[in-house]
């Protein structure tokens, strides 16, 4: 079943075309790696999906009944179900690392939710907080975390939401290569309900998701496929190789 | 260090209030009852107890501007605007009941008695002959109700605070405009109050709240005392309230909402939502405060309201440590007694030959000169002493952890 799908979908800036008649559409339970080179609009396409750039024109439909997001604030996408990891680790650093997985975890979001229902799913946190290798880092301010454990901890935060659709913006910046296996293995255990856009530069990463990949250039979809049918593409190498 | 790592530290559920807050509270029951038996043994003032009970009454508001400014990161430069309004609301009542007290008696002793409308038109112009006026206008139409006007001391701010709120937090304003948009809000009301068809006597205010309407009897050195302890029962109450918001899961999201709000929204929570729930229970609880200050005040004028009084609790808080709740309390404390001190002429002048430095104009130098110290060289404010003190002894005390699971030991026990 299609749980997203964006079409016809087009983003300027000051007159600066980043995304360009964009069509993309994933299923549900499905794993997809967008790759293309720096500038292609990736992290963009992931600002339009989560509400936080508006399309120009074209849509984004949502779910069963497909609703266009387009227009809908960020809250009311991510409570729809839609996650986000950024490229830059952005967690709340002066709070502790449980902290900031509490406040990720899925449960009601209104403020008088959070006032008055005020007991957390420890099991849950423990469960991801071990998923993230952090669970002895619970009670450190998020800030004195490493870069890697940053990344890590923003995976936590997007794991706890418990998302339909988990939007991954180059999770392996920074991580060791054990780490990247770790999150590749975590990536495909979790595409088995899930459905995840991973943006990732590393040909070696991408590989070891071995899904289906979208090559981005110049806010277009280049090419579409298994990742050596990308690769043997004469687009693909000229934009890659001609850099 | 080897240690640290190795130990499983077992992560404990968080206590739902601070430490700092039983501190907090047991000092305020000792300064309590110390004042009430030396104003009881004469050995200070009426008015220094009214001081005192005022003093009060302005932490609480500090505390409430704490939360919205240190926790929520909304830098308000208008919350005395809801002091204003609470204290209005109650001097209202005040003014209207103890008039009813003098008039009524007096149009008893005439041949005919009175009609209940021949009593409410001597009331009123009595109370609005000096605006030219004799006729009650539309806001004070349940002033003769003590209990209609409890409610619109809270009603009154908070729904001006929900309004203001919901129309700038829904338009994303944030940072300097805001401040901005909240200066222009006490500003505007300010100069509405000036005017003498307001309804609320122009620039004579309300007067006489000092009289409670049918306590004449009962000495003002009584009556203050009352007001102490009201004033500070409500600091304790709005103290408990707020650590209790705080702490736990909302103040987690009021202090990420702080540092960025942009990612607080891609967690699903609606940021506006959390703001205006942040601005219109500081304001309701700063009306309170309000309520509670002015009859202690005796006077209550658009004066009070003017935007420098949003921006002197701003200063108190930020001098007082902003992000934990008794650092304001100890600020708005320390400098608005040491204020009444400077300006009341308590400090002595100080001869320099060629200049008489005279603390009465100085003072507010002084003031600004402080407040540009803490911003610039201890921007924790007094309640960093606090860290300072603890960084010492915590070390000692949990030298297995090690200094950087101490040092956030700190950071837990202030929130
Ligand atoms: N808010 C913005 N304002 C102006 N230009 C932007 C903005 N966001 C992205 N861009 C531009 O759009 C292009 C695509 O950026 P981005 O989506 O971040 O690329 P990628 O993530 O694929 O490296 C870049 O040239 C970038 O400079
Ligand atoms: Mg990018």
């Amino acid at each position: 079943m299609t749980l997203l799908e964006v079409s016809g979908v087009s983003v300027s800036f000051d007159g600066f075309q980043a995304i360009d008649n964009l069509s993309f559409s994933i299923g549900e339970p499905e794993l997809r790696a967008v790759i293309g080179p720096n500038g292609a609009g990736k992290t963009t396409f992931m600002d339009i999906v989560t509400g936080k750039t508006r399309p120009d024109s074209g849509h984004v439909l949502w779910g069963e009944e497909n609703r266009n997001l387009v227009g809908l604030s960020e809250q009311a996408i991510a409570r729809l179900g839609v996650g986000r990891k950024f490229q830059k680790p952005t967690v709340f650093e002066a709070q502790s690392v449980r902290d900031n997985l509490a406040m990720a975890l899925k449960a009601p979001r209104g403020p008088f939710d959070v006032l008055l229902r005020r007991n957390i799913d420890e099991g849950r946190l423990h469960e991801v907080a071990a998923e993230i290798g952090l669970e002895d880092h619970l009670d450190r301010p998020a800030g004195a975390l490493s870069h890697g454990q940053k990344q890590w901890l923003e995976i936590g935060m997007l794991l706890a939401q418990e998302p339909r659709l988990l939007l991954v913006d180059e999770p392996a910046a920074g991580m060791t290569t054990a780490e990247r296996e770790h999150t590749t293995d975590l990536l495909n255990r979790l595409a088995q309900r899930h459905a995840i856009v991973v943006v990732e530069h590393d040909m070696a990463f991408v590989r070891r998701l071995g899904c289906k990949v979208t090559v981005l250039h110049e806010g277009r979809v280049l090419a579409e496929g298994s990742l050596d049918h990308v690769t043997q593409n004469k687009d693909v190498i000229d934009v890659y190789l001609g850099r | 260090m080897a240690v640290s790592e190795s130990l499983p530290l077992r992560p404990t559920p968080r206590p739902a209030t601070a430490p700092s807050t039983w501190v907090f509270l047991g000092a305020l029951a000792v300064f309590t009852l110390v004042v009430t038996v030396m104003a009881s043994q004469g050995m200070i003032s009426t008015a220094f107890v009214k001081t005192l009970g005022k003093t009060l009454c302005l932490m609480l508001a500090a505390v409430a501007m704490d939360v919205v400014w240190g926790y929520t990161g909304i830098l308000s430069l208008g919350h005395m605007a809801f002091f204003g309004l609470g204290g209005y609301m109650i001097g209202m009542w005040l003014m209207y009941a103890r008039t009813e007290n003098i008039v009524a008696p007096a149009l008893a002793q005439q041949p005919l008695p009175p009609t209940q409308d021949e009593i409410r038109d001597a009331i009123g112009s009595q109370i609005f002959g000096v605006v030219g006026a004799s006729d009650f206008p539309l806001v004070w139409m349940f002033s003769h109700s003590l209990v209609a006007q409890l409610a619109l001391v809270v009603l009154v701010p908070g729904l001006l605070a929900l309004v203001f709120g919901w129309l700038a937090f829904r338009s994303r304003v944030t940072g300097v405009y805001l401040s901005i948009l909240t200066q222009a809000m006490t500003l505007a009301l300010a100069l509405y109050l000036f005017q003498n068809d307001s309804g609320l006597r122009g620039n004579n205010g309300l007067s006489g709240l000092q009289n409670i309407p049918g306590y004449e009897q009962v000495p003002q050195a009584t009556i203050s005392l009352w007001f102490l302890w009201a004033s500070a029962l409500a600091l304790a109450l709005g103290y408990l309230l707020f650590a209790w918001v705080v702490s736990g899961k909302m103040g987690s999201v009021l202090r990420a909402v702080r540092d960025d709000e942009a990612r607080v929204r891609f967690l699903g929570y609606h940021v506006e939502g959390f703001k205006l729930f942040a601005f219109t229970l500081t304001a309701v609880v700063t009306g309170i405060a309000g309520a509670l200050y002015y009859p202690q005040a005796g006077i209550i004028n658009p004066a009070e309201i003017a935007p420098i009084a949003s921006i002197y609790l701003a200063v108190w808080v930020a001098i007082g440590g902003r992000g934990r709740l008794y650092g304001a309390a100890i600020g708005a404390a320390l400098v608005s007694l040491l204020s009444s001190w400077f300006t009341g002429g308590g400090a002595p002048d100080i001869n320099l030959g060629v200049y008489t430095v005279q603390w009465t104009d100085w003072w507010l130098v002084l003031l600004g000169l402080s407040f540009v110290c803490v911003t610039l060289f201890a921007p924790k404010g007094i309640g960093g002493l606090v860290d300072l003190v603890q960084a010492r002894r915590v070390p000692d005390r949990q030298g297995d952890y090690g200094p950087d699971k101490g040092a956030k030991r700190q950071e837990e026990g202030r929130e």
